[in-house]
């Protein structure tokens, strides 16, 4: 084997339209290395990726040097291009269903991928898929290969993605944000599966991502990139434990952790929000002309949760878990399908015009994309006044209003004749905030707040938050499917799985001892930001992806897929099978808890 | 948790403590795009021009001593002169007289179907879409139903009938049949608007559906809607000039830009006046109300990059 | 086709399109119910006969309208009834002179689907491949000629193209001395000779109107094309493709036109709209005794069984257009084929 490194970047420079995207790059990527470039987003790390393959947009300039084992590929001819991409360096992109072409079945898409570098027979490319399909864990991959891209679920995508890059028995893989999208345990599995993947092909991997503990847990080595340029370079445990630069520091630190210490301070006295047993349940429609109900989404399905003033209740679950649904059954202030709600000791549904209104007054909500919750054509005073002028407040005291509350959440007060897209993510957060303290509600829901944010701006938000909730005494329902976040900002904490409240309990406590086998996958699923505690964590693997929302299941839910169920007994099993476990105040919806810590 | 990172706001001029804020309640959605549309020279310009169009078709035929229907048999094909300041036609009516009157037309036509068909869609396409369900299905028959119903063949069958109440009556005609494929356009626009989250967030602060379709949608399809409008003036007069040369339309001895221009086509060679002036006015008038309506896109819509037109 | 796209919730391919089938055939019935009573309201049949010389004892004129079943004398109801009875059973009445509206119809229905057809056909292909050939090279010089060209074409109304094509066609035959270039009607009266010469005359015949046709469906078509192929280029999936290591044609054909084409099947069902109506002014034109000709002699006859006939025809082809449209779209888009 020769010295000279796999993969070799020097000097790369990428502008878009004359504006820098990266410079300066140098890295360097051995054979069957694993390469983390990690980086908070404009940071210039995916253009880095990207560059390497030749694969950016027209508008954009490369100049430099990437060498492939010494071989020059910057203004390599296309047709030269063409041979190396896919056979030698393939790539996983972030977004797996924009990623394939919808209109042709994955296991063709896969076969092409084999055809376009090996002179092989349709037949036996389409075999060659299958096997494929089925070494990246893909149930039935002989049926499964027939499915279209929408068919399959966001792991399974992504999963199919994997299998395509290996098709080639590449030597370098170039991963970029390759588990984003994906909820937690999923990206577990897929995790997994890339293991895999670098073990059948002894292909090296650059995995591009923002999230460190993903680079903590699979690089070797972690290249930390900010503004363009490559700020700090070495192996995993010299950067997360021996940062030299400040900027990695701020980065480590900013991190909300998993293993953070803070204490919870739930509230006490009258709760502000009751729900107890809420459902809902949507119509699944056939027919055009003439539609017909052919099934049920069970949504919700037996949630129960309770909000006391001046604390943050946080509720989490993975996507199609059910959280969603249940904020919007809250705030639609209509009386429930099932269960019941309580506000402020008020039945939502019950009231009359006057009363429902000034219901709406004390419950507001912020929501996670702070881009689309605002309305782009409207100026950012128009949207801080909104709720206000719906109360019937008049033009210049909304005004007088949105300038005080613009200055609270930390913005200039002439901002308001300005549009959203003016703002950064952090800033837009914060005008969202602005609207919804507007009416001086006093419980605030917050769905995913900070999760379309990065990391350092996630902390000032969350900050905000918490100072919002000292100064003026609200209670939040915060909802997240980040762990991390959940740890450092909520007082309490509840679990949904598959449209139910399975466990509920004081943050710490959950996170030190968790009950439930599903809560307890949950959080080995995250990883920690620190390559030793990573390496030295077991993770349980949940098999497959969440069953379908439109069965009902008889018994627990979630033994199909229970870790701790393969372990009992017979007689046990039984129980598990035909009892719905029951869940009550800070309990857990398990017939068999044991306590095991995972954190 | 530090904050030392927060981003710095991107575009955003430093905003010194001297920038004082005046005392006053920030100005609304109105007042800024008016702002926008006033520094918007190109706009400003095409606004100045359709103006002084009106000015020509409205006053023309008062500092002109020709009548449109006039014929003067002394002069017959004549070029323009201090006496026909545009020259005569074959049969000897002042092309000045005749122009202005079919300017009056034009404008009033392209305009104002392009004002009640793009109104029309906007309203049933945003309604079938906002609340779907019955009022969608009952909403979007009727328009599938005007679509299989060929308009031309209605308006062609129906505008005869109508001459007695003039030529407004074609005018209605023109724009209830010119209005389905964009109500179907803003119908699904409307549709997935109404799953965003900045309208999730105006119903769970208690807005009214109306005004969540006056507030928030129809401004977030106003560019469609606007370049729409536009294309709907050019295609007001098109038909128009079509149907009338077939008879339907405009009927002489009244004239149109359209008609105008369709009897001037041949005689474009050897007695330009005859063509050019109807012709150019026709460009003029489509060219202002596209300025116009670019201005007034880019004055609705924020991230509108000035200056790359 | 355009109605109802949305809805992907769907059992299978059959069904649905039968559901489809079944929608239009609502929509026909009152599309053509309308069009008899608009017709009925709309047109005098009465003043057909009026200012004869020697003139018509209005006792035969009302015999006449009787017997045709167009006599505004008796209640519209009775005459709808009647009409639909016979429609019904495939008999669309008489026309105002007394002969056979079916006869007229069958004559008529091949010489417009003719002239649509080809002229469809073509523009639909032509104006497909310059939108993507021109997103491709969005901008560059090629990109920008297109463009322009197509917006001068939109923004000419039908019977000025085709007057201008007609002109072009005289002057061209005039210095070259020849009468290469046939504009009038659908073949040279009284011709006659072997299959070559028929075919022949007719392709001379056919070319100016079917270009009248074809260039406004290439003007249009192109514009939407580009923009689809515009939304396509920068997917993620091309760079997938790209990544995959295919090359640059099969990227942009396999990948890029395939998906590209699948907004379009709307299109295809709007544009036979406009085509029709445009084809409405070719036939009258050019001299081509077709269904639009029919339809302006028959309203200035004040005819109204014709007329609805039209009517029926125009209906019928839309919703036969927007149903290929359905079957296309069902062709393109795996979306809309899955079983749930």
């Amino acid at each position: 084997m020769s010295t000279t490194p796999l993969l070799e970047v020097a000097g790369l420079d990428v502008d878009f339209d004359g504006r820098p995207a990266v410079r300066e790059l140098g890295l360097t990527l051995r054979r069957g290395e694993v390469l983390g470039l990690v980086g908070e987003s404009g940071s210039g790390k995916s253009a880095t990726a990207l560059a390497v393959l030749g694969l950016l947009p027209g508008n954009a300039a490369v100049r430099g040097s990437v060498r492939l084992d010494g071989t020059e590929l910057l203004g390599l001819p296309e047709r030269e291009l063409t041979r190396i991409r896919g056979r030698r360096v393939s790539m996983v992109f972030q977004d797996p269903l924009s990623a394939f072409t919808p209109v042709y079945r994955l296991g063709d898409q896969i076969a092409e991928a084999v055809r376009a570098h090996q002179d092989v027979s349709r037949e036996r490319a389409a075999e060659r898929a299958v096997e494929l399909l089925d070494l990246v864990g893909i149930p039935e991959p002989a049926l499964r290969a027939r499915s279209f891209p929408h068919e399959f679920s966001g792991g399974m995508r992504q999963r199919a993605m994997i299998a395509m890059a290996m098709a080639n028995d590449p030597d370098l893989i170039l991963a970029d944000e390759p588990t984003t999208a994906l909820d937690v345990t999923i990206q577990a599995q897929v995790l997994d599966v890339l293991r895999t993947a670098r073990q059948a092909t002894g292909a090296a991997l650059l995995l591009v991502s923002h999230d460190l503990g993903v680079i903590a847990g699979t690089a070797d080595r972690v290249a930390v990139m900010r503004d363009g340029r490559v700020v700090e370079q070495g192996t995993v445990d010299d950067v997360f434990r021996r940062p030299r630069e400040p900027y990695t520091r701020e980065l480590l630190a900013a991190v909300p952790r998993l293993d953070a210490t803070r204490r919870p301070r739930p509230g006490s006295g009258e709760p502000v929000l009751r729900v107890r047993g809420l459902t809902r349940t949507f119509p699944v429609l056939k027919g055009t002309a003439f539609r017909r109900r052919v099934g049920t989404v069970y949504a919700v399905d037996g949630v129960d949760l309770e909000v006391r003033r001046g604390e943050t209740l946080a509720l989490v679950g993975e996507s199609g878990s059910g959280k969603s649904t249940t904020l919007f059954e809250l705030l639609e202030l209509a009386r429930p399908e099932g269960g019941s709600i309580e506000l402020f000791g008020q039945q939502p549904g019950t009231l009359g015009k006057a009363a429902a209104r000034a219901l709406r007054r004390r419950i507001q909500i912020v929501f996670q994309d702070p881009m689309a919750s605002l309305d782009p054509r409207m100026p950012v005073g128009d949207i801080v006044a909104e709720p206000l002028r719906t109360q019937g407040a008049g033009r210049a005291a909304a005004g007088r209003r949105v300038r005080e509350l613009l200055a609270q959440v930390g913005l200039d007060p002439a901002d308001a004749e300005r549009y959203p897209h003016e703002f950064s993510g952090g800033q837009r957060q914060r005008i969202g905030i602005a609207r919804a303290l507007s009416v001086e509600p006093e419980l605030l829901v917050l769905d995913e707040p900070v999760s379309a944010l990065d990391v350092s701006v996630q902390a000032g938000v969350l900050e905000l938050l918490q100072r919002l909730k000292d100064e003026l005494g609200l209670a939040y329902l915060f909802v997240s499917h980040d762990l991390s976040v959940v740890r450092n900002i909520a007082d309490r904490v509840s679990v949904m799985y598959l449209g139910r409240t399975v466990e509920a309990g004081p943050v710490d406590e959950v996170f030190a001892a968790p009950r439930h086998p599903y809560t307890q996958a949950l959080l080995s699923a995250v990883p920690l930001p620190d390559p030793e505690l990573e390496r030295k964590r077991t993770r349980i693997l949940l098999a497959g992806d969440p069953p379908s929302p439109t069965r009902r299941y008889e018994g627990c839910r979630f033994r199909g897929r229970c870790p701790l169920y393969a372990e009992l007994a017979e007689q046990e099993r039984k129980r598990c099978a035909v009892d719905v476990p029951v869940f009550e105040g800070d309990g857990v919806a398990c017939h068999f808890p044991r306590v095991r810590s995972v954190v | 948790m530090s904050t030392a990172l927060e981003t710095p706001p991107e575009g955003l001029e430093p905003q010194g403590p001297e920038k004082a804020v005046p005392d006053k309640a920030p100005a609304g959605r109105g007042t800024v795009v008016l702002r926008r549309f006033l520094r918007d020279r190109t706009a400003l310009a095409g606004a100045v021009v359709l103006l002084l169009l009106f000015l020509l078709a409205f006053a023309g035929p008062y500092v002109t001593p020709w009548s449109y229907s006039h014929i003067d048999y002394t002069a017959l094909r004549a070029a323009p002169s201090a006496d026909h300041w545009w020259g005569t036609n074959r049969i000897g009516q002042d092309v000045f007289a005749q122009t202005v009157r079919g300017l009056q037309k034009s404008l009033v036509i392209g305009l104002l179907v392009a004002v009640l068909a793009t109104g029309l869609a906007s309203l049933v396409g945003a309604c079938a879409g906002y609340f779907g369900g019955w009022t969608d299905r009952l909403l979007m028959f009727f328009v599938d139903l005007l679509l299989v119903f060929p308009s031309f063949l209605v308006i062609a069958i129906i505008s005869p009938r109508l001459r007695s109440g003039g030529w407004f009556a074609f005018v209605g005609l023109l724009a209830v049949f010119g209005w389905m494929i964009t109500a179907r356009v803003v119908r699904s626009m409307t549709l997935s608007l109404k799953e965003r989250e900045f309208v999730r967030a105006a119903r769970f602060m208690g807005v009214g559906p109306f005004r969540i379709i006056w507030r928030h949608i129809l401004p977030n399809i106003a560019s469609f809607l606007i370049i729409d409008a536009t294309i709907q003036v050019g295609g007001a007069v098109m038909s128009e000039t079509a149907l009338s040369y077939f008879g339907f339309g405009v009927q002489p001895p009244d004239v149109s830009l359209g008609t105008l221009i369709a009897s001037g086509t041949s005689a474009a060679v050897t007695y330009p006046w005859m063509f050019f002036f109807a012709a150019g006015l026709l460009v003029l008038f489509v060219l202002a109300v596209n300025l116009v309506g670019d201005g007034l896109r880019d004055a609705l819509d924020p991230t509108a990059r000035r200056g790359t037109r | 086709m355009m109605w109802q796209q949305e809805d992907y919730t769907i059992s299978s391919v059959p069904a649905y399109l039968a559901k489809r089938l079944g929608y239009y055939a609502v929509l026909l019935l009152a599309a053509v119910c309308l069009s008899y009573l608009l017709a009925s309201l709309a047109l005098d049949p009465r003043a057909y006969y009026a200012g004869r010389q020697p003139p018509i004892p209005a006792a035969s004129v009302n015999h006449h309208l009787t017997e045709i079943g167009v006599n505004d004398h008796d209640p519209l109801l009775s005459r709808f009834l009647h009409w639909a009875g016979h429609a019904v059973r495939g008999d669309l009445g008489q026309t105002i002179d007394g002969t056979s509206v079916n006869a007229e119809f069958g004559r008529r229905l091949g010489v417009s689907l003719r002239l649509l057809l080809a002229g469809t056909v073509l523009g639909t292909v032509a104006g497909v491949l310059a939108g993507a050939w021109t997103a491709v090279r969005q901008y560059r010089l090629s990109d920008r000629a297109v463009t322009v060209a197509s917006f001068a074409l939109l923004s000419t109304p039908v019977f000025l193209l085709a007057i201008l094509l007609k002109t072009g066609a005289i002057w061209f035959n005039q210095s070259t001395g020849t009468d290469l270039i046939q504009f009038t009607g659908e073949r040279s009266p009284g011709l006659t000779g072997g299959f070559w010469t028929i075919l022949k005359d007719r392709s001379v015949h056919l070319l100016l109107p079917t270009l009248s046709v074809a260039l406004f469906a290439v003007a249009s078509y192109s514009r939407y094309q580009r923009n689809t192929m515009l939304d396509v280029l920068g997917s993620d999936y091309l760079r997938t493709a790209r990544a995959k290591g295919l090359g640059r044609r099969t990227v942009l054909l396999k990948h890029g036109l395939r998906t590209a084409l699948i907004p379009m099947s709307t299109y295809f069902s709007y544009g036979f709209l406009a085509l029709f109506t445009g084809a409405t002014f070719t036939e009258t034109i050019f001299g081509w005794h077709g269904m639009g000709e029919w339809f302006i002699d028959s309203i200035g006859k004040n005819d109204v069984s014709s007329v609805v006939a039209v009517n029926v025809f125009a209906a019928v082809t839309v919703l036969l257009s927007g149903f290929l449209a359905d079957l296309l779209h069902a062709a393109l888009d795996p979306r809309i084929r899955q079983a749930s």
